[in-house]
């Protein structure tokens, strides 16, 4: 009797919808990682773990009550800022870009804490100022969002700096901001981007001339877009089968386990395959949806609704850049991917989805 | 202004809200449909296009590598070359029996077991689907043979490479280094530097001396074209090409004929010798003996020649001018006499009494000098013509340890000279704050003492030594040596001369200068140290004699030449500059266990200066003329 009670109140702030369609995303992720680290089992192991810690993530945030979310929001974004800051001055540099802080015991990415703390942050001012918005709001919002996006993309680090500012960008939207702001932020946009290039770094200019034409670098950067490519496509309709894809297994494609790694998935699955993930993500995204739109307060209809199209945007752009209609920004693919720290981020997303989801029942109850 | 407030309209808001998201699923949808539509179209519009493609990677991007720039002397001698030669390569994964292939392989051609060694080495490091070669330098015997039979070997091909060579072989070889594979962690770097694109198909990268310093010139950008192969791996036509650009040509500041006799004139010692003209920096000689012969550095060295080079007493591997350091002895003296005159603790015509030996205030411990019963009535310019001890002992003291240091380090000393080599070391130049940190003790009188002969904790290379000796030279006015002098750039066959900048000028006074310069030309004439080696000559060069102790000797003892074993004697030193009124040379040699510097270091000078002022050729040399002819060929 009690352990059933136990359980019932271990399982109590979780949403079965959600749990079992990410639960089938992460099973795919340990059978492509399987086939695309060439047999691996200690890389599947090392996912295993990683999901692990990830899901304890979620369990704790999912049974953490809505108003610990709201007060966590100013600390860790200002804890964030700082970091940032400190990184763009005594960050480690690697691969050309410093993105690190070495805090003694190990590195971090204090890029990576931002993806939560910024949506979070905006949310949290918009629910303040929830009686009367005005202009001025927006315009503080704004600020808040671009801010840690001017200094991630300094870093350089243009696919978070993107990706943040999408999801800040969400937030924005759907708190109301005015569609007349928006087609103005538009102009400004379009015309500030000759600007924005001559600010790009060359490795930033040549990813996105690479779009244009993959062929110009062909031994480069352009060899892996090709050779995704040629992946995808080679895959057809019912795919080369599990653990026969040749791309894969003669060591044509680069980062097959990372950012890569849906090429593996289409190439030996093929279109049904690509047909099933696509599924399979639309169904997170539409429960998601759910979630959002029978949210109770402001604040938590703002940080659902980010949540899930951030999820979303993940998904779209990393595929898009795997099949060659958007540029390499080095975007993993959400919960399939190999990778702790974009498990846990994800994962502390959806945490926060089914808190918001179950405290509401309760309260409601 | 009464400002408008909206007040809060929960259904309102709450109708709007789900109008956007139901706006977000929208947006949602489309784009999900756009991947959808690419989907389709790359797998199954495109699909057999693909399929063609991924088929055995039909279509492979083949990097052609680029021809590597040459370095060549100052006068256009050849010292780094390719030559095109014949290889035998195995793509492992076309072949299916490996071993059966290469015992087959080995009917036809010549495959030692050191090929074979090295092949495993080279399996071991790269991935399946890169051609490797199991055979380098075919001769053209073997290249028909294999060409007749080729049908029997799928994935063996023959293919024309580039290969590096170092016509000097021995000489010269410390400076412009060699060539070697590139390995693991050299991999890693370039792929840190965003390089590695342009070392796909490049096998070898520069290791140490030139060809390191200067690999971003030397190597070229890498070409590539895309070829359509057959299931054999064969190519079948290509489809497009992006030709290479090869490196571009190293001009050196060296003469490569002033080297050689530089080289020959070591014999059978051990040592360095760097000349530098004092005007411009640039590097004229730059030797360190022995050598070794970087062409077998190229593919990996065997084993044998590993050991030999490395375990020889005479550590060919090092280089000496560069990395050795050693006291300077007697050659800091002209640099000591100008700091005394520099601080006023020596007026020129200022003598002192020589015993043989200087004791400190209240010390009964004697500083000896090298000649017993001392020198007698000594000034400032006998003190270096006959390398008095006891008046640097003295001076060295007068001067105290704060002077001494910040005066020698404004003439490079305990520092990098910056020469465009990696590796370099930065000598010694003792201090009070050096001493506690490294020993943790104060500094005492008498370390002053022995500093002030060059015997102390000082330490300086060659190279350093050169450096000293070309500001000296030049009356002050530095100039960072350079081994550098143009580049040639590969497709435009456009000159680049380096400019060579002003270090600094340590503005010295002209009539110090003209006393100390003069007492060293005295050193090359009769009367002098190096008179010997000074005899006859028909122009007049500047000169100090150095002798840098091995082992201490005890209070009292004597240093008896011929009783110590070869390895403990003493390190000779020379340096010099010439003409000595116009100088357009500035060199410092090092012969390790040579004794005197009078006796071993200076003839090798005097050599080098014959040479270089007059022309003249020391009989017999061949080395050269040999080396030469192997470069034509």
């Amino acid at each position: 009797m009690t352990r059933r009670r136990l359980w019932q109140r271990f399982v109590a702030h979780l949403d079965p919808v959600l749990l079992a369609s990410l639960g089938l995303l992460l099973l795919v992720s340990l059978v492509v990682l399987y086939s695309a680290s060439g047999g691996n089992w200690f890389r599947v192991l090392a996912q295993m773990t990683n999901i692990l810690v990830a899901c304890a993530a979620l369990w704790i945030v999912a049974n953490m009550p809505l108003h610990y979310l709201m007060r966590a929001a100013v600390p860790v974004y200002l804890l964030g800022m700082v970091l940032l800051i400190a990184v763009a001055f005594f960050g480690e540099i690697a691969h050309g870009a410093r993105r690190w802080l070495n805090v003694g015991v190990t590195t971090i990415q204090p890029s990576e804490l931002m993806r939560i703390a910024v949506p979070l942050m905006m949310a949290w001012y918009f629910e303040k100022h929830e009686a009367m918005l005005t202009l001025k709001n927006y315009f503080v919002a704004t600020l808040l969002l671009l801010l840690p996006v001017a200094l991630i993309a300094r870093q350089p680090d243009l696919g978070t700096a993107i990706l943040i500012a999408a999801s800040g960008f969400y937030v924005l939207f759907l708190a109301g901001i005015s569609w007349r702001v928006m087609l103005s932020f538009l102009v400004i946009l379009m015309a500030s981007m000759p600007f924005a290039w001559s600010t790009l770094h060359d490795y930033q200019r040549h990813r996105i001339m690479m779009l244009l034409d993959p062929a110009q670098d062909a031994l480069g950067r352009g060899y892996h877009t090709i050779q995704a490519i040629i992946a995808v496509g080679s895959g057809g309709i019912f795919g080369k089968g599990y653990l026969n894809g040749t791309q894969t297994h003669l060591d044509f494609l680069p980062e097959r386990t990372t950012d890569f790694i849906f090429a593996v998935y289409s190439e030996e699955f093929g279109l049904i395959g690509n047909l099933i993930l696509l599924s399979l993500y639309l169904f997170v995204i539409a429960r998601g949806f759910v979630i959002t739109a029978n949210a109770s307060t402001y604040f938590t209809r703002l940080m659902a609704g980010s949540i899930t199209l951030t999820f979303f945007t993940y998904a779209f752009v990393n595929m898009g850049m795997v099949s060659g209609i958007l540029p390499v920004v080095g975007v993993p693919l959400p919960l399939i991917s190999y990778g702790g720290t974009s498990m846990v981020t994800l994962l502390l997303g959806f945490g926060m989805l089914m808190s918001i989801h179950t405290h509401k029942k309760l309260v409601q109850t | 202004m009464k400002r408008h407030i909206e007040f809060k309209d929960t259904q309102r808001e709450i109708h709007n809200f789900r109008l956007r998201l139901g706006l977000s699923l929208g947006f949602v949808l489309l784009l999900l449909l756009i991947l959808l539509a690419r989907f389709v179209y790359l797998q199954v519009i495109q699909q057999s296009h693909y399929q063609t493609l991924a088929e055995n990677n039909r279509i492979s991007i083949v990097p052609i590598a680029p021809s590597r720039g040459l370095i060549l002397d100052r006068n256009g001698v050849v010292l780094a070359h390719n030559y095109s030669a014949y290889t035998l390569e195995i793509t492992l994964n076309k072949v299916i029996d490996l071993k059966a292939t290469i015992d087959e392989l080995a009917k036809i051609v010549d495959i030692q077991p050191g090929d074979r060694k090295r092949f495993k080495r080279l399996l071991a490091d790269n991935r399946k689907f890169e051609s490797l070669p199991i055979r380098n330098r075919l001769t053209d015997n073997e290249v028909a043979r294999f060409s007749a039979q080729r049908y029997r070997f799928p994935g063996v091909e023959i293919k024309a490479r580039l290969f590096r060579e170092y016509p000097y072989h021995e000489q010269i070889s410390h400076l412009v280094g060699y060539i070697g594979r590139i390995n693991e962690s050299e991999i890693a770097q370039l792929e840190e530097d965003e390089m590695a694109a342009n070392y796909r198909g490049s096998d070898y990268i520069g290791k140490t001396g030139i060809e390191q310093k200067y690999e971003g010139e030397l190597h070229g950008k890498t070409g590539f074209q895309q070829v359509e192969v057959d299931a054999g791996g064969r190519e079948v036509r290509v489809l497009s090409r992006t030709p290479p650009v090869s490196g571009n040509n190293l001009v050196l500041t060296i003469d490569a004929k002033l080297q050689g006799i530089a080289e020959q004139a070591f014999g059978n010692y051990r040592g360095a010798l760097v000349a530098i003209d004092p005007s411009n920096g640039e590097v004229l000689a730059f030797v360190s003996k022995p050598g070794y012969d970087p062409n077998l550095f190229i593919d990996g060295i065997d084993e044998q020649s590993w050991n030999e080079l490395n375990n020889s007493p005479d550590v060919p591997l090092n280089n000496r001018a560069l990395r050795g350091q050693y006291s300077p002895g007697s050659t800091i003296k002209p640099f000591m006499a100008l700091a005394g005159l520099h601080y006023n603790k020596r007026a020129p015509g200022h003598t002192i009494s020589d015993p043989g030996y200087f004791s400190l205030p209240g010390s009964r411990h004697q500083y000896r000098d090298w000649k017993k019963g001392g020198h007698g009535s000594v000034d400032l310019f006998k003190s270096i013509v006959v390398s008095c001890d006891t008046y640097y002992y003295g001076l060295a003291t007068e001067l105290g340890i704060d002077n001494i240091f910040s005066f020698f380090s404004e003439f490079g000393f305990g520092k990098k000279t910056g020469i465009d080599l990696e590796g370099e070391v930065s000598g010694l130049m003792p201090s009070q704050e050096w001493k506690q940190k490294r020993h943790k003790q104060k500094w005492y009188a008498g370390d002053t003492v022995s500093v002030g002969i060059g015997q102390g904790y000082n330490l300086v290379t060659p190279l350093q030594l050169a450096y000293a000796t070309a500001i000296l030279a030049n009356d002050g006015i530095a100039y960072r040596p350079h081994l550098l002098k143009e580049v040639q750039s590969s497709r435009t066959s456009e000159k680049s001369t380096l400019k060579t900048n002003l270090e600094f000028n340590l503005k010295l006074n002209a009539e110090h200068l003209a006393l100390v310069k003069s007492a060293m030309v005295a050193v090359t004439q009769p009367g002098g140290t190096a008179a010997m080696a000074g005899a006859g000559a028909p122009y007049a060069f500047a000169g100090k004699t150095g002798t840098a102790q091995v082992i201490g000797m005890k209070q009292g003892e004597k240093y008896i030449e011929s009783k110590i074993q070869e390895r403990y004697r003493d390190h000779a030193w020379f340096m010099a500059f010439a003409p000595s009124d116009q100088p357009k040379i500035a060199l410092a040699v090092l012969v390790e266990n040579g004794g005197h510097g009078s006796s071993t270091a200076a003839p090798i000078a005097r050599k080098v200066l014959d040479y270089f002022i007059l022309g003249k050729v020391p009989q017999p040399l061949l080395t050269v003329d040999e080396a030469e002819g192997v470069e034509n060929d």
